[in-house]
């Protein structure tokens, strides 16, 4: 019962945190002193021509007209117009947020698959060569610079050794669209070319946002298994005579996972804002460089736009965040 | 290995750390203050020698140059300046808004500091780089901007934190006979609560200090931090980037300034935190 009042408390507060997040950024970007419409027409646009564009656009009403309005667009799911593409700015986004979600993804498979293995070794073999190594990278990554990352890994892995594509997302037309994601559309069309150019394009932009977040993950893990390996009941079992083994997989590992699961949400958010820069040095098509694109445009509802969509996706990932973390945490849910 | 000696061990190796990044943050320090004095070319922040352009590193340029023939080395001294500046500032910005907003929601509880609660939540759902790059590229590429920007996005972080420690302290008995005894609201939230909380608030802010310095040179990198000459890190690694890979050292030079910064306030901020707070201090005993 307890699980679905969370559940459900959470979902009710999902829309003012929405409509303020709407407020906040709408008021952001209109208090500030850019034209848009000066920007769009250009520096040769007459004041009359100026006008009636703005009338056109809706920015000669008030501020709040303008902001009521916004909200009738967007809970009728219309973002507007991108003022650049002259597309509708929710179409763009939609283009582009498969891009988006199979690089985090990729990202955070990446990094779980390193960061978990690695934090429950480095627990077990505590005060050990490779522990106190361990140690320094995942300080080390945390204070990397993403862009800097990118930078180096292209340096080493596409421009001196060759073996990775510089940028873009696959080579030639690619698989025949289904989910949006190209690793998963290429084996479903079981089109091994595309298959191997899709992986060898995401594999440093995804191993770029993989590190620093495997880093935290290496931390919390091994934190985590230190704290149950030292309780108490770890303590009976192994007195009981339980093998190492089993007592890792079975008992050790659940409940150090507790706080790494939480600690997802929080990476989440973390990798979707590298991915803004990332995206950007890789040229991957998806709503980051969308977004770098919009505001070195002064696109103003394109990142309006793009605040909703990611602000959307963050708040979802943090409820089944907290939802898986309600499944593996009895204390959660009684 | 018994568990004393080992306590010891750790101890010793988390100080030995946090020594580290206390002595990278003082030669950054340094090296900001005596800039003019340690550049071998201090001139090189905006003058160029494009018959230098991007030598590697020799005798006379230690760093090597860059694309207009400048001193790397002296341009990343005079760098470390807008560094501790934008971080400095912004972070003492957000920690002077932050603090007493969240003194004052945990304090009186009640349904205005729900919605200060409920604002800064919505804050923390936007990635701070997304809403600090609207900031800083609606107000226009400037150092003040930025730090604008940061300060803007970055004190919901603060001001969540001192909510739920100023929560929990204020049932606690030396709080409550304050309050019986007759002492005012801001005597007992000035003298009582922020001397308790001011740890956690000291180990947050070195934290923050590493990541506003992270997301400050990715609005440089952008473009969207000070327009140049201005030798800041962020923009000097995206100037580097159509150089690469036959200038290796150009793009190294700033990324590696910007990573033994980070690194120097991270040590530093889990230092004081093993040292500070008595929490993960029994935790850390525990192990």
């Amino acid at each position: 019962m307890r699980r679905i009042e969370m559940i459900l408390s959470r979902l009710v507060w999902f829309v003012p945190t929405m409509a303020g997040l709407v407020i906040i950024v709408f008021l952001i970007s209109n208090v500030i002193p850019t034209d848009p419409v000066k920007v769009l027409l250009g520096e040769n646009a007459t004041p009359a021509q100026i006008e009636a564009m703005r009338v056109k656009l809706g920015y000669d009403q008030p501020l709040w007209v303008q902001l009521a309005r916004h909200f009738h667009d967007i809970v009728s799911g219309n973002l507007g117009i991108s003022i650049y593409s002259q597309r509708p700015i929710s179409e763009d986004l939609a283009k582009r947020l498969p891009a988006t979600l199979e690089l985090t993804l990729t990202a955070i498979i990446l990094s779980v698959a390193l960061g978990i293995p690695l934090g429950v070794i480095s627990a077990l073999k505590r005060n050990s060569l490779l522990d106190h190594i361990l140690r320094v990278i995942s300080v080390s990554g945390l204070a990397i610079a993403a862009f800097w990352l990118a930078l180096l890994l292209q340096f080493f892995f596409a421009m001196k050794l060759g073996v990775a594509p510089l940028n873009s997302r696959i080579d030639g037309f690619g698989p025949t669209p289904v989910t949006g994601l190209m690793i998963i559309d290429s084996m479903l069309d079981w089109d091994m070319e595309s298959l191997h150019s899709a992986l060898s394009h995401i594999a440093l932009p995804a191993l770029t946002l993989a590190l620093p977040a495997a880093a935290t993950i290496v931390r919390f893990t091994r934190a985590g298994v230190l704290d149950v390996i030292n309780s108490n009941h770890v303590l009976y079992q192994r007195a009981m005579g339980l093998p190492p083994g089993l007592i890792v997989w079975k008992y050790v590992l659940r409940n150090a996972l507790i706080s790494t699961v939480t600690q997802i949400g929080l990476i989440f958010g973390v990798l979707v804002t590298n991915a803004v820069i990332v995206e950007t040095v890789f040229d991957w098509p998806g709503i980051g460089t969308f977004a770098v694109q919009s505001i070195l445009q002064s696109d103003h509802k394109a990142i309006i736009g793009f605040t909703i969509w990611i602000g959307a996706l963050i708040v979802i990932v943090n409820l089944l965040v907290d939802i898986t973390h309600s499944f593996i945490d009895p204390r959660g849910s009684r | 290995m018994s568990a004393g000696w080992r306590r010891g061990l750790g101890r010793f190796a988390s100080d030995r750390a946090s020594a580290l990044g206390l002595a990278l943050l003082v030669v950054l320090i340094l090296a900001a203050i005596f800039a003019p004095i340690l550049a071998p070319f201090p001139g090189d922040v905006a003058d160029f020698h494009t018959a230098n352009r991007l030598r590697p590193p020799d005798t006379v340029n230690w760093l090597g140059t860059d694309r207009m023939g400048s001193d790397l080395f002296s341009r990343i001294l005079f760098g470390a300046r807008i560094t501790i500046t934008i971080a400095v500032v912004a972070v003492g910005a957000a920690v002077v808004i932050g603090v007493p907003i969240g003194l004052l929601a945990g304090y009186y509880g009640g349904w205005p500091s729900n919605f200060l609660m409920r604002v800064s939540d919505v804050f923390l759902a936007v990635p701070q780089i997304v809403l600090a790059i609207a900031i800083a590229q609606t107000l226009g590429p400037s150092i003040e901007n930025v730090i604008l920007a940061l300060s803007i996005t970055y004190w919901p972080f603060w001001a969540r934190l001192v909510f739920a420690e100023t929560r929990s302290l204020k049932n606690e008995v030396f709080i409550e006979s304050a309050i019986a005894l007759g002492a005012s609201p801001l005597r007992v939230m000035t003298l009582h609560v922020l001397p308790n909380i001011a740890s956690a608030i000291i180990v947050r802010t070195s934290i923050g200090m590493g990541g506003t310095i992270l997301t400050a040179a990715a609005l440089g990198f952008l473009g969207l931090g000070a327009p140049p000459p201005t030798p800041e890190w962020g923009r000097m690694i995206a100037e580097s980037r159509e150089f690469l890979p036959e200038a290796w050292w150009y793009a190294t030079v700033p990324g590696v300034a910007i990573f033994v910064v980070v690194m120097g306030f991270n040590l530093l901020g889990d230092g004081l935190r093993d040292f500070l707070d008595p929490r993960i201090r029994r935790g850390a005993r525990a192990k």
